[in-house]
């Protein structure tokens, strides 16, 4: 308990203090490029697999007669949407980007590069951190996009060259019953996966004690704790915002 | 000039610092010496504001910085200076964005007078055209000569230094030491140098305390530290056979 009030005074002192608009901006975009462009390559790989997984699975286990092979499109378009695009892409996030922040604050605070910060009279925690959650928040909705475009492009892959269905299936799937609210409710979670994994990473990184085993082990909590956030958050998600 | 009055800081159980009282004038070297664990770093983060002693008073010239609104602290923040052991350069800045760094978070200053203020603190420790080299390309005492670059590039009153000299080799520790005297009597800086090193304290040591079982059990300069008759403090001063040797002549 003790922990999650030292997160809860770490995140309100994000808003302390602050230095100039420009500073911030700057340090953004920069995280926006290293957190969010250079994740692209492993989300699309991800999301590719993913889609065309999913398709040759469910594609195996429809094997009534009365199901039309169509059924598999729509199944595939709602397992990503819902679920495949922003959750398990937040898991590969949070192992990539997630461990990054943590090692890259815990390696700071080690050879006090953080005490420097503070000795300047610079509030560390807004400086270091608020740049990192916003660009987060910012860019991992897009890679759930991105995601989720690749997962479905991924699936028809799966059923164009696997065999899987026929394409024609595939596409009268992705038609059927389409409910647009899927589409803000993975975006919903996206921001709050984006949130946590930023900020329960930069948490466990900036109170890194101790040495270089310290900050692998620092790395290591904060994908622990981040997957954990992330799957708890997105059942309560689920609950609040699907069930009726 | 810095004053610290009755400092008193403990971790949990543990009393690290008891009472201590200081006072450091500015334009000269102040060291603060003691054996490993006796408690100078803490101090010295007490001092800078990175740890809240438990009871005491540190006043900047008559600004208390423990007692200060944020705004204050700030300000005195914004004064302050440090060196810290292993030169805490930001890794992913080159030698140049390192130390304009505090120009360009703290002040309002035009790109090209930043420019010039970096080159001419650089000359003025020896480290000109170095400004691309990243602080994993130069060496130890290089990375220290750059930790002083930063520390007075935004005009600081106070200069703090935190074992200056560890990880370097004798020679490269004097014209440390030397350039930290000569820096203090050039801008009239208050510096406080934690330390363990004698060879600092016989050639920059003007006025020195001694740290010692939580308490501060002598000052003086290093004329006078040869002759203290405090035991604590003989025994760390002549720790080696070579001093020893000299003491008996």
């Amino acid at each position: 308990m003790s922990r999650l009030g030292q997160y809860i005074l770490f995140l309100g002192a994000l808003f302390k203090n602050h230095e100039s608009f420009k500073t911030y901006l700057r340090l953004t975009l920069d995280e926006c490029i290293y957190i969010g462009i250079n994740s692209i390559v492993i989300v699309s790989i991800v999301s590719v697999f993913m889609g065309a997984v999913s398709t040759v699975q469910t594609a195996y286990n429809l094997v009534n007669p009365f199901i039309p092979q169509s059924v598999v499109g729509l199944v595939v378009r709602d397992l990503t949407i819902l679920e495949l695009a922003p959750t398990i892409t937040a898991i590969v996030f949070a192992g990539k980007v997630g461990s990054s922040i943590a090692g890259n604050l815990g390696t700071m605070r080690i050879t006090e590069q953080i005490d420097a910060l503070e000795v300047m009279g610079i509030n560390s925690v807004s400086y270091l951190v608020l740049p990192k959650i916003i660009a987060t928040v910012f860019m991992y909705p897009f890679l759930v996009i991105l995601a989720g475009v690749l997962a479905i492009t991924g699936g028809y892959l799966a059923a164009e060259f696997a065999g899987a269905l026929s394409p024609a299936d595939y596409f009268t799937g992705l038609k059927t019953s389409f409910n647009g609210f899927s589409i803000y409710f993975a975006l919903i979670k996206s921001v709050a996966f984006g949130f946590l994994i930023s900020s329960i990473a930069a948490f466990m990184g900036f109170y890194t004690k101790g040495g270089a085993l310290e900050v692998g082990q620092s790395s290591t909590k904060a994908v622990t704790v981040s997957c954990i956030a992330i799957l708890l958050s997105d059942f309560i998600l689920a609950q609040l915002l699907l069930v009726k | 000039m810095i004053e610290v009055k009755n400092l008193t800081k403990s971790f949990g159980e543990k009393v690290i610092l008891t009472d201590i009282n200081a006072v450091f004038k500015p334009g000269q070297t102040n060291l603060v010496i003691g054996a490993s664990g006796s408690g100078k770093s803490v101090l010295l983060k007490n001092i800078v504001g990175l740890f809240t002693p438990d009871s005491g008073e540190i006043l900047y010239d008559g600004r208390d910085l423990i007692t200060a609104d944020r705004d204050m602290k700030t300000e005195i923040r914004r004064e302050i200076g440090m060196l810290f052991q292993g030169g805490a350069l930001f890794d992913s800045m080159n030698v140049e964005q390192n130390i304009k760094f505090p120009l360009d978070v703290l002040t309002k200053m035009p790109e090209d007078e930043k420019l010039d203020r970096v080159n001419e603190v650089l000359k003025r420790v020896k480290l000109e055209n170095t400004n691309d080299r990243m602080p994993s390309e130069i060496s130890g005492g290089m990375q220290k000569r750059v930790g002083i670059a930063r520390a007075i590039v935004n005009k600081s009153q106070y200069l703090f230094c935190d074992e200056p000299n560890s990880g370097l080799d004798p020679r490269t520790s004097i014209k440390i030491d030397q350039l930290l005297h000569e820096i203090t009597v050039e801008y009239q800086l208050t510096t406080v140098v934690v330390t363990h090193d004698m060879n600092s304290v016989m050639e920059i040591g003007e006025h020195i305390i001694f740290i010692c079982d939580q308490q501060k059990l002598w000052q003086g300069t290093n004329e006078e530290i040869v002759h203290s008759g405090v035991e604590a403090l003989e025994d760390f001063v002549f720790a080696n056979k070579m001093m020893r040797k000299f003491k008996s002549l």
